[in-house]
């Protein structure tokens, strides 16, 4: 620790004449042995476990993990089920459905409370609660309001609205729309508040700068203020994606994949083939492949992020 | 972080209505068009925020042949916390009819230890990758947020082989390891944008001092990161206590946390469901996330605002 | 009483011979819903009276991807329960062949468990390499169709004697506003194909697609007809008339706004705790009343090698619940609650209702192997996702069902 002359937060860059073993185990030890539990869950767990489901998907292993390879079977066999087809097409139009209308929204709302509203912390409060709810109880509360017979639609009819009609739950061409309106209820608020932060975050100058200009406001929000959110828009999509990719507690406990399969999802199927079906290569190898898409999307971000030396 | 000033300034303000807020300038007349725009907006949120907490509150609060009548707008004819008493005392899962409350214990028994030791993880982690950056650790970083798109239910055989091999299988310091590990993605993200937005020249004015990895990071890194420790606290606080999975597969038979019962109580498949209850024992089983939520909501958008702002 | 007798004396015995203090034994199982408890709790009190152990119940809400996912983690995990509940069936096939699974061979030695099993094959998954790994606790049948009295009545007909007849009545029920099949989301339309497969495919078509997965007979005009069977409810139920909960669809026929409804022997539970009365409120006609034979499945106890050591007493403590879980006194404590036949022929079961005693008449003639059986969970699943996607989607010919059917059973292991 006796080389403080070694420009902080940027050792990686510095040149140091040492030799190669001292700059790679003892320079700077304490900060490397802080690492390790970063290190360890990164190159066990996380590389580890990836590294472990593509192997296994090779595999014909049933209930438990067995060497015997049968090359690309558990793929063609992937491919060829409907259900898997199904799951992905029903991520990718809800996953960019809830993506965009997360985050639009909660741009929204954090523009609107950002008006120097009254009531802002009750008006907070209100959209924040369901984000401490666990995704069983948003499914099953809205399974309940949902409901035909009992719920909202049931309702309305008994109060004389005969011909009122919220089936989304049990029609397979809405359902993709009632998760939606579930997910969003338990996510907006907490897109909302990163937003807001991120708002909060801009300097007062620009918005000065902005007015002296004559940009209008909505101009100044799209072109100036939303750019310089940047940090704010990555931490969100990392939330709100890595959320989407693992979908699974919310349609468990929303439509349990139905009406038939029509809202199976990609996570669903990974787990009810590994365990309710008791074939662990069928599940990794849909796993591989949501990896390998979560990949293809993260790569490009991660060289833009990383990429280039000196960020920023 | 509260400086953001209304955009509609240049409007006089004529105070018909007296602020009492503490901060920000004087409240402007209410009754604008762009005022009424906004509220109305709010408000019709709100309806959506608020409609299903009103729903599970007030079937809770029902006898079931008054819910078969189907309304499930209608205030109860005669409240009745039978329901609650019930979930939280006597509902049954399995053989055992103790309500949820034996369960509470244990999920404050998990949740504790296992926020405090995540998030110290995570702090750590933030830290070295902003401060003391090593060769690869932003490799390391970007394989971690890739980490948080697994879907977690794929790594449970693989998980329970290491925990068993490391002989913490079953037992709390097994699902605290868990929880570690699978908050520390985005925990991580969390802080290691804080620490980036902090000054750099305390940072170097300590290093230059001849202060050290751990001093500085308590004596000087600490102290200022409250706000990004509450929004860690919350997170990791509603996700253990939500968790159901990792609970039960890794916490022992002792120790089974909350969400176990209540998914017996509503996810029985047989029988015809007692809806009041399922709905008492699902508040009962949010509560505590959204005390923490109602009590620091402020302090959270707080934290967020300082810590998620840069990138 | 004599047989009581019997067990008490067998477990004083067993409790002589060795430790004289009580041990924890924890039993995880999925039987959560009130009928199921009830049942189970038959179980604990008899082990806990003649053993003077404790049960230690472990409940688990949801079979397949609820429990499984547990129980499975925690034997490979190193923290085995003491004995847990799963199918009937090859759930557990590779935890037997891991080692995994304690070999009950020696302590039923004494029993002669042959001699009193209603049918060998129920035996056959609990057997690998000449060990014995599983006890069948129960035995559930899914052939059984319910039909509901009041909706009869509503229409002036007389209840159905079989199931051609009750797919007559449908136009007339229709007419009358009442839903014909009653349906619940879900799983519960998996049980359906192989009840019609037995029923109406014959006994033949079960063990060729069953046992031996012969592709041909898929696309024989037998399993046609079943398909075509499958194609009529197809046609008179749909997603918005479904119900979410089976024990929902109990409640319509009770209620008469539906008619009839395939569904296993568990349905019975709900309708008794409803109140309602077999003969009265509900008719019950197994193998659809075309058949003569029943197919079957149901529940087994296993009991994980412990890790060592354990104290011993817990692991005699196996045993003993091994010993108990078959006995007559138990099996007919637990399966009068279940609403399952017992896994024993020398049990009187004379207080049994007209339904399950219909059912027993049927049990002599043998049982059918039943697609939960003697299929893998995966192949099983594989057929979930089919009848799913059939049910409810009507672009799906009865060719294409077939078809994707017999190209499961091709792959199926």
């Amino acid at each position: 620790m006796a080389d403080v002359a070694t420009q902080p937060g940027n050792m990686a860059g510095t040149s140091s004449r040492r030799g190669f073993l001292h700059r790679l185990f003892l320079h700077n030890l304490s900060a490397k042995v802080a690492a390790i539990p970063m290190i360890a869950t990164v190159l066990v767990i996380f590389v580890g476990c990836t590294v472990w489901t593509i192997y296994y998907s090779f595999t014909s292993s049933k209930l438990l993990p067995k060497n015997t390879f049968v090359g690309f079977d558990q793929y063609a066999r992937l491919f060829g089920t409907n259900r898997w087809n199904i799951s992905i097409t029903n991520l990718l139009l809800y996953g960019s459905m809830s993506l965009v209308l997360t985050l639009t929204l909660g741009f929204l709302l954090a523009v609107l409370m950002d008006q120097k509203i009254r009531f802002e912390s009750a008006f907070r409060t209100i959209m924040l609660y369901p984000f401490a709810l666990s995704f069983i109880v948003t499914g099953l509360v809205w399974q309940w309001i949902m409901n035909p017979t009992l719920g909202l639609q049931g309702t309305l009819r008994n109060m004389g609205w005969t011909g009122f009609t919220f089936d989304w739950i049990s029609n397979p061409r809405m359902v993709l729309f009632a998760l939606l309106i579930a997910g969003l209820w338990q996510g907006v608020g907490f897109c909302m508040i990163l937003m807001l932060a991120g708002l909060r975050g801009v300097d007062e100058e620009i918005w000065k700068a902005a007015r002296v200009d004559g940009i209008p406001t909505w101009r100044t929000y799209i072109s100036v203020v939303l750019p310089m959110m940047r940090g704010v828009l990555v931490t969100a999509v990392v939330i709100i994606g890595s959320g989407i990719v693992r979908l699974y507690d919310l349609v468990v406990a929303l439509t349990n994949g139905g009406p038939g399969i029509s809202s199976e999802v990609p996570a669903k199927y990974v787990y009810d083939y590994m365990f309710g079906g008791g074939n662990i290569g069928q599940g990794l190898a849909a796993s591989t492949m949501m990896l390998l898409s979560v990949m293809i999307i993260m790569i490009p971000w991660a060289y833009l992020e990383f990429g280039g030396k000196g960020r920023r | 972080m509260s400086q953001a000033t209304a955009i509609n300034a240049p409007a006089p303000s004529r105070g018909t209505v007296s602020g009492t807020e503490p901060r920000g300038p004087r409240p402007k007349p209410f009754f604008t068009p762009k005022k009424i725009i906004i509220y109305t907006t709010l408000f019709f949120f709100s309806l959506y925020f608020l409609f299903p907490l009103y729903v599970m509150v007030v079937t809770s609060l029902k006898t079931m042949p008054e819910i078969r009548f189907g309304n499930i707008v209608a205030l109860p004819a005669a409240p009745s916390f039978d329901a609650w008493v019930r979930a939280w005392t006597s509902a049954c899962t399995g053989l055992t009819c103790n309500g949820l409350a034996p369960g509470f214990w244990n999920s404050v028994k998990i949740t504790i230890p296992s926020t405090i030791v995540s998030i110290f993880v995570a702090a750590v982690n933030g830290y070295a990758l902003v401060n003391w950056r090593f060769k690869g650790s932003e490799v390391f970083f970007a394989i971690l947020i890739f980490g948080s798109f697994i879907p977690y239910q794929v790594m449970l055989y693989p998980l329970v082989m290491i925990t068993r091999e490391l002989g913490i299988f079953g037992s709390l310091q097994g699902v605290i390891v868990i929880h570690t590990i699978f908050g520390m993605p985005i925990l991580t993200l969390l802080f290691r944008n804080y620490f980036a937005s902090l000054p750099q020249e305390l940072f170097k004015a300590a290093r230059v001092d001849g202060a050290g990895f751990w001093r500085i990071f308590f004596e000087i890194m600490l102290p200022m990161s409250l706000p990004i420790f509450v929004v860690a606290l919350i997170l990791q606080i509603t996700g253990i206590w939500n968790d159901f999975l990792f609970g039960v597969v890794f916490a022992g038979t002792q120790n089974l946390p909350m969400t176990v019962q209540l998914n017996n109580i509503v996810n029985s498949a047989q029988g015809t469901p007692e809806y009041n209850v399922n709905m008492a024992a699902t508040v009962l089983t949010g509560l505590v996330p959204l005390i923490i939520y109602f009590v620091s909501g402020k302090l959270f958008v707080r934290g967020v605002a300082a810590g998620a702002v840069k990138g | 009483m004599k047989k009581f007798a019997v067990v008490a004396m067998m477990a004083t015995a067993l409790l002589g011979s060795t430790s004289s203090y009580a041990a924890d034994l924890e039993v995880t199982h999925w039987w959560t819903s009130a009928g199921e408890a009830a049942a189970v709790a038959e179980f604990a009190r008899v082990f806990e009276e003649e053993t003077g152990n404790k049960w230690i119940d472990s409940a688990l809400a949801g079979s397949g991807t609820g429990a499984n996912p547990v129980i499975i983690s925690r034997i490979i995990g190193g923290d085995p329960m003491g004995a847990t509940q799963m199918n009937t069936g090859r759930d557990a096939e590779e935890l037997i062949q891991a080692g995994l699974m304690r070999d009950l061979t020696d302590v039923v030695a004494d029993m002669d468990i042959d001699s009193f099993y209603v049918d060998q094959t129920l035996l056959e998954p609990c057997r690998y390499e000449g060990g014995l790994y599983c006890l069948p606790v129960n035995i559930h049948s899914w052939d059984w169709l319910w039909l509901s009295t009041k909706a009869y009545e509503k229409i002036g007909q007389p209840v159905p004697k079989d199931w051609n007849e009750y797919v007559a009545s449908w136009p007339a029920l229709q007419e009358a506003g009442i839903l014909p099949f009653g349906l619940a989301s879900g799983w519960p339309i998996n049980g359906i194909p192989g009840v019609l497969m037995s029923a109406i495919g014959g006994e033949d078509l079960v063990f060729k697609i069953n046992r031996d997965k012969d592709v041909e007979a898929v696309r024989s005009p037998e399993f046609r007809k079943v398909a075509d069977a499958l194609d009529q409810i197809r046609s008179v139920v749909s997603p918005e008339t479904m119900v979410p909960s089976f024990g929902d669809v109990g409640t319509q026929l009770i209620e008469g706004t539906a008619a009839g409804n395939i569904h296993g022997d568990w349905l019975q539970g709900d309708l008794q705790v409803a109140g309602a009365v077999p003969g009265k409120d509900y008719e019950c006609l197994p193998a659809l009343g075309l058949g003569n034979k029943l197919t079957g499945g149901g529940d087994s106890f296993y009991f994980p090698q412990l890790p060592e050591g354990t104290d011993p007493a817990v692991i005699e403590a196996q045993a003993q619940l091994a010993r108990i879980l078959i006995s007559p006194e138990a099996q007919l404590a637990f399966n009068m609650k279940k609403g399952s036949m017992p896994i024993r022929t020398d049990i009187d079961l004379a207080q049994a209702n007209p339904c399950m005693q219909k059912a027993l008449g049927l049990l002599k003639n043998g049982l059918l192997p039943s697609g939960d059986f003697s299929l893998s969970s995966d192949t099983q699943k594989q057929l979930e996702d089919l009848n799913l996607e059939f049910i409810n989607d009507d672009s799906i010919t009865v060719d294409d069902y077939i078809e994707r059917y017999a190209s499961i059973i091709e792959s199926a292991d």
